[in-house]
């Protein structure tokens, strides 16, 4: 892969000339442009950290479906088998592994997001 | 169905505000995709008004829309209203004679309807408190209302619900092993069958106008208006995507059940259960999951091409991250 630049650091380039240009702009461009960078942002994120996210996934989808695979492989037959009641909330494992899951995908997509079960003293 | 949303205003001046009464002002609040919003004032013989205008700008269909038409919301406001509960004033609903389509007026009424400022704005600190009690005195004046005869509104239970978003997540072809919990889950805890009742449909921090000195002025945006179980309207209010950075606070962002609860009952609400309160807020979770995956396909699919929406299909992850924690903790 070429490293001058890395492709996340196109993608951030780009997010900081939007943030720029923001200002200039009427209301509704404006807020347009900032979903834009935000969305240049998750981009940075998931080339930075997804690699990662996903390897981490596949191996807790592995345990708790007690074979390998690629993701999406496991992650259909998970779907599916929590839809046939094989896997339930009562699965050991399952909920600690979806867990881990979420939160590695909403540090994707949405770092500022304060989920559910966020104490005061961290929310403020 | 393009129409002139100014001209029509500017007849709408005369009608409304009599002879020689003039437009003096007029701009768009905000606009969806089919709905636009309008501030305008009148002024006339009478005086001065200050006016909002509800105007659908795409075509409509009663039977197959989840949304009610325009003359149903305003029907619904008006009977809330004249029950006691905290809704807009409806200035006239119109007709043919104006040109504008399906549309109507109501007067303008002031207040905060931002969530996020609710939340954390420190003009709202001395109010806060008395917020979510509040909310729950709202509810009662809106489920005690019979609804006017006459009006198509769609009757929802948890099953039907879960029925209904289920299909449209199994039509996206997204496969999320998280809603696919999230929904067996639910399935398994419907709570029992009770007296149906006319619901708000999309009560939530963000469609409430606040003041800082009184709190709720007015519960607005009645397009989602429908039949069903009245803690439906409670669990929605608590769903974590409409807490606005305060998962502590499950009241909308700024108070706690127990105030919710009994604000419902010491104003003669049939007493709700928490539990049941869980439920719909956590149906309420998946159901913006699900709505987030609709609103990725509509990009998708070249219905809109906003880039706001694809954005939108990115936050199925925060409802995912709030399930997790609802389904360990249970019901």
């Amino acid at each position: 892969m070429i490293t001058h630049p890395r492709t996340e650091e196109l993608v951030e380039s780009v997010r900081l000339w939007i943030d720029e240009i923001r200002p200039t702009l009427d209301p509704r461009n404006a807020f347009l442009a900032r979903v834009a960078a935000n969305a240049l942002a998750t981009v940075q994120r998931e080339i930075t950290e997804g690699p990662a996210a996903e390897a981490e996934a596949v191996g807790l989808m592995a345990a708790v479906l007690g074979h390998a695979g690629d993701y999406e492989a496991l992650n259909a037959e998970l779907c599916d088998g929590i839809r046939a009641g094989t896997y339930t909330v009562e699965t050991p494992g399952l909920l600690a592994a979806l867990t881990i899951m979420a939160r590695r995908q909403i540090a994707i997509d949405q770092p500022s997001y304060k989920p559910e079960g966020t104490t005061a003293a961290s929310s403020s | 169905m393009e129409v002139d949303v100014r001209a029509g205003l500017q007849k709408l001046a005369a009608r409304l505000g009599g002879q020689g009464a003039t437009l003096a002002e007029a701009g768009r609040l905000s606009g969806g995709a089919s709905m636009e919003t309008w501030a305008f004032t009148i002024e006339g013989p009478a005086g001065t008004e200050r006016l909002i205008l509800r105007h659908r700008s795409a075509p409509f269909d009663e039977e197959t829309a989840r949304s009610v038409s325009l003359a149903t919301e305003a029907a619904l406001i008006r009977a809330t209203g004249a029950n006691g509960a905290r809704v807009p004033i409806v200035r006239h609903v119109c007709d043919e004679a104006d040109g504008l389509g399906e549309a109507y007026v109501m007067v303008r009424a002031d207040g905060e309807t931002l969530g996020k400022k609710i939340v954390s704005d420190p003009r709202f600190d001395a109010v806060r408190p008395q917020l979510a009690r509040q909310c729950g005195e709202s509810l009662v004046a809106i489920h005690k209302t019979p609804p006017p005869p006459g009006l198509k509104l769609k009757a929802v239970d948890g099953v039907a619900e879960l029925d209904r978003y289920e299909e449209v997540y199994r039509a996206t072809g997204a496969r999320r092993p998280i809603l696919e919990l999230a929904f067996q889950y639910l399935r398994k805890h419907v709570p029992p069958r009770v007296e149906p009742t006319l619901l708000h449909g999309d009560f939530r921090n963000g469609n409430i106008m606040f003041d800082p000195g009184k709190g709720v002025v007015a519960v607005l945006d009645w397009e989602l208006a429908h039949i069903g179980d009245p803690a439906e309207d409670m669990g929605w209010i608590c769903t974590n995507s409409w807490r606005f950075g305060r998962p502590d606070r499950p009241v909308g962002g700024f108070g706690d059940y127990a105030d919710l609860l009994a604000g419902y009952a010491d104003a003669g609400g049939r007493p709700i259960e928490l539990s049941r309160v869980r439920f719909w807020q956590m149906l309420g979770s998946l159901r913006w999951g699900v709505m987030c995956l609709t609103m990725y396909l509509s990009w998708r699919d070249g219905i809109t091409k906003s880039v706001e929406r694809p954005m939108i299909g990115r936050r199925v992850s925060e409802t995912e991250a709030d399930l997790v924690v609802l389904l360990e903790e249970g019901l």
